[in-house]
């Protein structure tokens, strides 16, 4: 009894380690998440792609199965693929598997986070909120900043950003 | 008897090949030597703005010619960022240049929101839809691939061609750019294009 007590403690503990973000670095479990990022969206776009990079330093495999957030109606875990001049999505229905000791990146041109049926824009500059769901790790906030709308990582933005360029759209309009 | 029997199939061959030779030139008159070039086809579509347009919006001025949907997650946003980016680069340069994004997915995209959406680009693109039997036409002319691809919440996405088509000022085919091209052989191509036409 007082055994099954402590694993439901330990479990109640586990569901709500809370993230410790130093460094630019999100940790959850054995997950290290770095590199968040999105893209400001264009006008009436009802969708926008989320990214970042998942180190998993344990010694099991984990799995990013859900994603939530308060400014999409769903949030899916997709795959972009080209297969010659065609561009091909896929919906990742049994979650993204972060093997052990491997480093997963969530980036343009492949996996991402596919926020659908925003109920706002999103603003260059400003963040965009999302609860990941990991198997094992459990849940963990983030918060993605805004880049330009054709930024390709987390560092172009940054740099985008220090030499005070705006992103095409921006200059444009 | 024997002579009879030849001559018949002497006969038989002369009308076998009389048959050859007219049904060849009929062929022949039918498909001269690039008949269809790529690219070419008959449609009716909508623009932005609510007006019916057609195959000769393409001529008159050289075009770069896109086909996406406003629920496209990332090669969308990013060619038309690219787009931005190249009459930027392009200037003056390119005032005779004219871009299209040509939903493939017509059942959601409205021309309001194409117009919108596309709007930030340059003022020198416009949206384009249409009903689904006549994005059909323009796409096949194109051979542009496009399928829908249900998603787990009862939506759907795109699967499509990714290539900007670049046509000159007859609306002939002069080229492609293809997806995450560098901007500068982008510009360049649109370069030649704008020579060309």
């Amino acid at each position: 009894m007082i055994r099954t007590l402590h694993a439901a403690v330990a479990a109640i503990l586990l569901l709500v380690t809370p993230a410790f973000a130093h460094d630019g670095t999100t940790h959850v479990g054995e997950l290290n998440i770095t590199q968040p990022f999105t893209r400001a969206t264009l006008p009436n776009a009802p969708v926008g792609g989320g990214f970042l990079t998942i180190a998993n330093t344990g010694a099991e495999a984990d799995r990013l199965i859900d994603a939530s957030s308060a400014v999409a109606g769903d949030v899916q875990i997709h795959e972009m693929a080209m297969e010659g001049d065609v561009m091909k999505m896929r919906e990742l229905a049994d979650g993204l598997e972060i093997p052990a000791g491997a480093t997963v990146a969530l980036a343009p041109g492949g996996f991402h986070i596919m926020f659908m049926g925003l109920n706002q824009a999103f603003v260059e500059g400003e963040a965009v909120p999302v609860t990941l769901v990991f198997e094992k790790a459990g849940s963990v906030e983030l918060a993605l900043p805004v880049l330009g709308n054709a930024a390709k990582s987390a560092e172009q933005g940054a740099m985008e950003m220090g030499h005070g360029t705006a992103a095409p759209a921006a200059a444009t309009k | 008897m024997a002579i009879k029997t030849v001559r018949l199939w002497l006969w038989g061959a002369v009308v076998a090949l009389a048959l050859t030779a007219g049904v060849g030139a009929l062929l022949l008159r039918q498909s001269p030597p690039g008949a269809t070039p790529f690219g070419t086809g008959t449609y009716s579509l909508i623009d932005q703005n609510g007006k019916a347009v057609d195959q000769t919006l393409f001529v008159g001025h050289p075009s770069a010619l896109f086909f996406g949907f406003t629920h496209c997650p990332e090669v969308c946003p990013t060619t038309m960022a690219e787009m931005a980016g190249w009459f930027e680069a392009l200037g003056d340069e390119g005032k005779d240049l004219r871009a299209y994004f040509v939903s493939i997915d017509p059942e959601r995209d409205t021309p309001e929101m194409l117009g919108d959406y596309v709007s930030w680009v340059s003022d020198r693109i416009t949206g384009v839809t249409g009903t689904p039997q006549e994005i059909a036409k323009i796409a096949e002319s194109w051979g542009v691939y496009y399928q829908r691809v249900p998603l787990d919440d009862g939506g759907y996405t795109m699967d499509h061609t990714a290539l900007v088509f670049l046509l000159d000022d007859k609306g002939a085919f002069q080229g492609t750019i293809s997806y995450g091209e560098d901007q500068e052989t982008a510009v360049g191509k649109l370069r030649n294009l704008l020579a060309k036409s």
